[in-house]
């Protein structure tokens, strides 16, 4: 048990340096100059005083080697120093505070409404006989998952509060601007779920045990709710990983098109200007949240699967 | 005799699409407190039968012709209704203990739904569970309530199915091959109880299975169906004298049973020196655990047939796998034509592995479906580098002749063929290595008794064709019986019975293999008889 808590313990740790590395390696490697970058935002291109470039250079940890220049970034973040933002000049971690409360919240709402969406669409789909229709839920999940966030953003935007104003275009103020937005991060992640679910589903119905309790007189309603839903509900768990992934990812569009702030703004805005520190800090915040995901799955699993919680027989 | 409990016209069951009907033509009763048997291979029709019984036809399947169950008709009866029935009316036994209770929900939750669902408080189904697994010979039955599905071995899961079948007492039992997935000594077990619980409670029992020595051990009527029709039905005395119908003569000679009597003529004693010589072969699994072979020594001569028998779990599959180099050894020692193929090197064990092939248990599992036959059986000289590239198709297509399949089944793929062809491409697969030893890993388990019998006939041609050793895994003792030299018999990992045939079977020298000899179906058909039935077959 012990030896068990601390591999686990071993593996998120190697996860996060994996991904700060990752990220660090892709920076560097990307064309351009951050110190450079930010003295063109200042007025005059290209006419920097070389004593001010060595200065910033200096200040931001960006001198020296790849070597050396890693070497201080990894040091100063066991230290839980992510350094501080070259564009506000202010630490990197009060910037992914404040932002983090509003994703956190857009996320929050997008799941409370890709859930239950994306179950009932399963369900309805293995329930329904009428043929149109049926097709119509079998087919959907696969349609909505391939459209692109930003466009279906900006079609919600333009029916619901350009053409009927219903609700608010942009900002982040109250419950009526975040509905929009979640949704819009909704539709991906419900799809996902209705895909997965409907799937397993059809797999857990053709089950032997489904005939033999049908045999012993269960009817349609309470084995599809007591017996397949639970039975079809644990290949849904190996699936929260991509979705933490698809919420992320789809923040950073959602946000942007939204005008709200949050992470993926900061992250948006962040790497269009080569702001090495508060990419970085995203990056790791985002991993650590997978590594904090995958962990509650884990745990999660044997709540659901008795086979996983007791071994073998005894 | 009052009206039967089950009355069945002129019954029929299609599927849209498909070129013949399910159950064409049907008639059948059953009197109350009757234990009847439906026989026949795969796709006769019988399941449809006990599916139709039972309610449990699928949506698509369209059934006409009168099901009468207590003078009530049953063939109009809607979802709901039927709802209500199932479990009542009717107990239903389903084939494979192993995947028919719900992986996630435990045992007594599962015992207990049998009552709930048609109205029994909780209050009083929960003693009645209790009662029922104590009824169905389940040991400690309290234990059990908390326990899952997979922590319970196939024979007990089984009984719990009959504890849930029995549950409602209803007047009729349909058992859907209850124990082919099972051991032999298993079966007996279930099949023992199951009769005597029907019998306690005057239930009538529908028993659906292939092994006709089953149905001559259990049944008061047996009927055999081919095709979707009744083909004959009488008591297992009249069946087994007087066969009216060639199918039948045919299930008979076909039956192990029959098998019993080809006794194979030893072969000569011969001074060479054994094909294959295990000694003292050992594996362990664990430190602390029981070996799973302890200790096991024999010999194989060439040109004859070994079988080695045991239940799940005796450490048979263990040896073979030993023996084909796919599992390592802790002791012993596996010499091989002089090669001692424990330890052997890279490039020995790839020059050993032709001499020594292998088939599978299962030909719908054994075959890549994505691959034609071509590529199949090809794939053994490919790998051996044997012969010219060129040369291959007209290699495979001897290979195919060789056991028996056409040669414009070359480029068709595994799903397009019946399970008896598919094991023989499977044969034809091992044979292009040209191997001498072949390992026969139960072939014949997932196949229908004729084509049990014609499968074991190709094996008996080639080996005298082309001087094979076989070494046949097997928990079928009477197949075992007709076609052996010599007889291994293994337990908990020990050899615990091992010489010629017969003296085994005859003088059997363990406990053990008197008890595996005793649980064999088809016992309480006399020995007398079957050696006259042979004669005149």
């Amino acid at each position: 048990m012990h030896t068990s808590a601390f591999w686990r313990l071993a593996q998120a740790l190697l996860v996060l340096w994996a991904a700060f590395s990752l990220s660090f390696a892709i920076l560097y490697a990307l064309p351009g100059d951050p110190v450079g970058i930010l003295l063109a935002q200042g007025g005059e291109p290209g006419t920097a005083d070389p004593a001010q470039v060595a200065e910033l250079r200096a200040r931001y940890h960006l001198d020296g080697s790849l070597w050396q220049q890693y070497g201080g970034a990894l040091w100063r973040l066991l230290h839980l120093d992510l350094g501080v933002s070259l564009q506000t000049g202010k630490p990197v971690a009060a910037a992914l505070a404040a932002a983090l409360p509003a994703t956190l919240a857009l996320a929050f709402a997008a799941l409370l409404i890709a859930v239950p969406l994306g179950i009932g669409v399963a369900l309805a789909a293995h329930q329904v006989r009428r043929r149109p229709l049926q097709a119509a839920l079998h087919n959907a999940p696969a349609l909505v998952v391939s459209l692109p966030t930003f466009w279906v953003g900006l079609l919600l935007l333009q029916l619901f509060s350009f053409r009927l104003h219903w609700l608010p275009a942009m900002g982040d103020h109250g419950l009526a601007s975040l509905v929009l937005p979640a949704v819009t991060l909704a539709l991906p992640c419900a799809a996902m779920i209705a895909q997965v679910l409907g799937r397993s589903i059809a797999s857990v119905s053709q089950q032997p045990f489904v005939q033999a309790l049908r045999s012993k007189g269960v009817g349609r309603w309470s084995l599809l709710w007591r017996h397949i839903l639970h039975n079809a509900s644990i290949p849904l768990l190996s699936l929260t990983g991509t979705l933490l992934g698809n919420l992320l990812a789809g923040a950073v569009v959602t946000e942007t098109v939204f005008s709200r702030d949050g992470v993926g703004r900061l992250a948006q805005a962040a790497v269009a200007s080569q702001d090495i520190a508060v990419v970085q800090g995203v990056v790791l915040l985002a991993a650590a949240l997978y590594v904090l995901t995958n962990l509650l799955t884990d745990l999660l699993y044997p709540l659901l699967d008795p086979r996983i919680r007791q071994g073998s027989r005894p | 005799m009052s009206t039967p409990l089950v009355r069945i016209r002129q019954f029929g069951v299609e599927y849209p699409g498909a070129a013949q009907a399910a159950v064409q033509g049907l008639d059948l009763d059953i009197a109350a407190g009757e234990i009847v048997c439906l026989v026949g291979e795969s796709g006769s029709g019988k399941s449809t039968t006990a599916a139709a019984l039972a309610g449990l036809l699928p949506e698509a399947a369209q059934q006409h012709g009168q099901l009468w169950f207590k003078g009530q008709a049953l063939d109009s009866l809607d979802e709901r209704a039927w709802r209500q029935r199932r479990g009542r009316l009717v107990g239903f036994v389903p084939q494979d203990p192993g995947t028919s209770l719900d992986p996630v929900k435990t045992i007594g939750a599962q015992v207990v739904e049998a009552m709930t669902v048609h109205g029994m408080p909780l209050a009083q189904a929960r003693p009645r569970a209790l009662e029922l697994l104590r009824d169905v010979g389940l040991k400690a039955p309290e234990t059990l309530l908390a326990r899952y599905p997979h922590q319970l071995s196939g024979g007990m899961c089984q009984r719990v199915l009959i504890a849930i079948a029995l549950a409602n007492d209803p007047p009729l039992l349909i058992a859907d091959e209850p124990t082919s997935a099972l051991d032999v000594s298993v079966q007996r077990q279930i099949l023992d109880r199951l009769q005597q619980l029907v019998r306690e409670r005057g239930s009538s029992l529908l028993l659906i299975t292939h092994d006709l020595a089953v149905a001559l051990d259990r049944a008061d009527r047996i009927l055999v169906m081919r095709h979707g029709r009744l083909l004959e039905s009488g008591t297992p005395a009249q069946l087994w004298h007087a066969p009216a119908h060639p199918y039948t003569r045919q299930l008979l000679q076909a039956s192990p049973l029959a098998r019993l009597q080809q006794r194979r003529v030893a072969p000569a004693l011969s001074r060479e020196l054994p094909l294959l010589q295990v000694t003292s072969l050992n594996r362990r699994f664990d430190k602390r655990g029981a070996a799973a072979v302890d200790g096991v020594s024999f010999s194989l001569q060439r040109g004859t047939t070994t079988s080695l028998v045991g239940e799940s779990g005796s450490g048979k599959s263990t040896t073979a796998r030993i023996i084909l180099a796919l599992e390592r050894a802790s002791s012993g020692s596996v010499r091989f034509d002089g090669l001692e193929v424990l330890g052997a090197g890279r490039r020995q064990l790839h020059g050993y592995r032709r001499r020594v092939q292998l088939v599978y248990q299962n030909p719908y599992a054994a075959l890549d479906p994505r691959q034609d036959l071509l590529a199949i059986v090809s794939e053994p000289l490919r790998a051996f580098g044997i012969g010219q590239r060129r040369d291959h198709r007209a290699r495979v297509l001897a290979l195919l002749e060789r056991v028996g399949l056409p040669g414009d089944l070359l480029h068709r793929r595994p799903a397009q063929l019946s399970g008896g062809q598919r094991q023989r491409v499977a044969i034809a697969r091992a044979l292009a290595a040209e191997p001498e030893l072949l390992v026969l890993d139960e072939p014949l388990s997932a196949l229908d008794a004729p084509v049990q019998a014609q499968v074991l006939d190709l094996l008996q041609r080639l080996q005298e064709k082309l001087g094979l050793t076989y070494l046949f895994i097997s928990h079928d003792l009477a197949t075992v019986r007709g076609i052996s030299d010599q007889v291994l018999v293994m337990s908990q990992g020990r050899l615990v019975d091992q010489g010629p045939t017969e003296e085994v079977f005859g003088r059997p020298g363990s406990d053990y293999t008197r008890r595996l000899l005793e649980d064999m179906p088809g016992r309480l058909v006399p020995e007398a008889e079957v050696q006259t039935r042979a004669v005149n077959l």
